[in-house]
């Protein structure tokens, strides 16, 4: 007796593999709003990164509380949960800011505080005669930070920093809860109309997976550049 | 003229322990000064607050008759800076910057610290890696270079600033004995033709011997002795002095705990 057929369980045979051709434009789509999320969070991301990280390692007494305080904050509570009071609770507080910028902020916001602890890491890393022996020579501490310290720590901060940026690109999934069309919101939608969850979902891992990938590469050729960079000796900045 | 360094009673401590204790040297411009003593015995410690790398508890530290350290209080950042332009250090670990080539580790300072035009600043420095013995080595990274051409860069380096007082912090010590020599003609050298005010802290007694006009022995952050090569080396006075000169001219005895 068959059961009627929204309650088939379905398989994966039960259409040629080259009708995954027909999914992939839906899929792109929300691929591409994927990566525009990353890129946007990942800038704001690197921005936060350093200024609360050096604000942590070096700013006087209120600007470093209010570093850690942030760092504390965004390391220590949910990025779903934060999403959602940015975009469910701070409306009714009157500010609204769209589910766009909601997404970016809070990803960009959370990848920033964890990015702060790499920063102060790898500043703190750089053995203290380097600050000695600039200062030394009459460089002030931002000179130093500048000429001296940030060059060479920023060889140690790559790879942290890809697993960061990989790290935030498969957090970007959280903001299809905030109505957002993303990779992940378009493959759900796809798998409500089609029912074909097997391959819509290997090809959102595929997709995902890619985007990795090229933010390994990029970030294993940044390494290489910076490395070179000392090899040759050749002055960073 | 006043002198180029005036240490007055200084006390240097770190928590409990009292680095120097009424610590007192006057250094006249242009003399070459060898200090030695027991290791802890706090001479790192005087070359890094003429530096202005580490401050005082108590007492008074002038630096070509300006005031670096009075007591506890600590002068403005701005005025650290300026006076840090009056002293050059060499340190015992090199501190190169590894990620500039050695001429860009001799005039990058000039450059960004002096406003020098960097053509400028790069032709003194080749003259400066001249000096040093390394003139091909001016595009060399720091990894690329023995431990003794390191140092000479790093000394280069403190040259290119020109600074009236140089302060040499062991700086053969983390060498291999085959690259001793080399760095010891270039101060030698550096010595003989310089009217800078030179301090070394230094274990080659016979070196120290040579090239200075005085040698101060420190054991227990102060003075113990001071005088004349000839007569520090040869006739010193004080017991503690004898057993120190008779530990390191006869390795294997150790020198008495300092106390
Ligand atoms: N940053 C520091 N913190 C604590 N103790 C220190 C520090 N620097 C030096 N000391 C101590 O001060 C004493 C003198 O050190 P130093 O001036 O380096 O002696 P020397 O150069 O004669 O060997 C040593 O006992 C050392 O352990
Ligand atoms: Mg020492």
């Amino acid at each position: 007796m068959p059961r009627p057929a929204h309650c088939v369980p379905q398989r994966w045979t039960n259409k040629p593999v080259s009708g995954l051709i027909e999914l992939l434009p839906t899929l792109l789509e929300g691929l591409r709003l994927t990566l525009q999320i990353t890129v946007v969070a990942a800038a704001l991301g690197l921005a936060c990164a350093v200024v609360a990280g050096l604000a942590r390692e070096f700013a006087p007494r209120p600007l470093n509380w209010l570093a850690a305080t942030y760092v504390e904050v965004f390391r220590g509570t949910s990025a779903l949960v934060q999403l959602f009071w940015f975009f469910f609770a701070l409306p009714l507080m009157g500010i609204n800011l769209g589910a766009f910028l909601t997404a970016v902020l809070v990803l960009g916001l959370n990848t920033g505080a964890y990015g702060a602890e790499v920063v102060r890491g790898a500043i703190g890393a750089v053995p203290r005669g380097q600050w000695e022996a600039a200062a030394s020579l009459g460089y002030g501490r931002a000179g130093t930070l500048r000429r001296v310290i940030f060059p060479q720590a920023a060889l140690a901060m790559v790879p942290p920093t890809g697993n960061l940026l990989i790290e935030l690109l498969k957090n970007t999934a959280l903001v299809s809860m905030i109505t957002l069309s993303d990779l992940t919101f378009r493959a759900q939608m796809l798998r409500a109309e089609t029912l074909r969850t097997v391959e819509i979902f290997l090809l959102v891992l595929l997709l995902y997976y890619l985007a990795a990938r090229l933010i390994t590469h990029g970030m294993g050729r940044l390494e290489r550049h910076l490395a070179r960079g000392r090899d040759h000796g050749g002055s960073l900045s | 003229m006043t002198s180029a360094l005036e240490f007055t009673g200084v006390e240097k401590r770190y928590g409990e322990l009292a680095v120097l204790d009424g610590f007192e040297l006057s250094v006249p411009r242009g003399e070459k000064l060898a200090i030695i003593g027991p290791s802890g015995s706090g001479k790192s410690t005087v070359l890094r607050i003429a530096m202005a790398l580490e401050g005082i508890q108590r007492g008074r530290v002038e630096l070509l008759g300006e005031t670096l350290w009075d007591g506890a209080k600590r002068p403005p950042e701005k005025t650290l800076r300026r006076l840090r332009l009056h002293a050059g250090m060499v340190f015992q670990h090199f501190n190169l910057f590894p990620h500039m080539s050695a001429l860009e580790n001799v005039c990058c300072a000039p450059v960004d610290v002096l406003g020098v035009p960097r053509a400028q600043a790069q032709a003194r420095g080749r003259e400066l890696l001249e000096q040093v013995g390394l003139a091909d080595k001016a595009d060399s990274a720091p990894e690329q270079l023995s431990g003794g051409q390191k140092q000479r860069v790093a000394i280069a380096r403190a040259l290119a600033m020109e600074p009236a007082v140089m302060l040499f912090d062991e700086v053969t010590s983390a060498l291999d004995p085959e690259m001793v020599g080399e760095v010891l003609n270039v101060l030698r050298d550096l010595a003989a033709r310089s009217d800078m005010t030179m301090l070394l802290v230094t274990h080659e007694m016979q070196f120290a011997g040579e090239i200075a006009d005085r040698i101060v022995f420190m054991d227990g952050g102060r003075v113990v002795e001071q005088g004349p090569p000839e007569q520090l080396l040869s006739q010193p006075s004080e017991p503690r002095t004898q057993a120190f000169l008779r530990s390191v001219l006869q390795p294997g005895r150790q020198a008495p705990a300092q106390d």
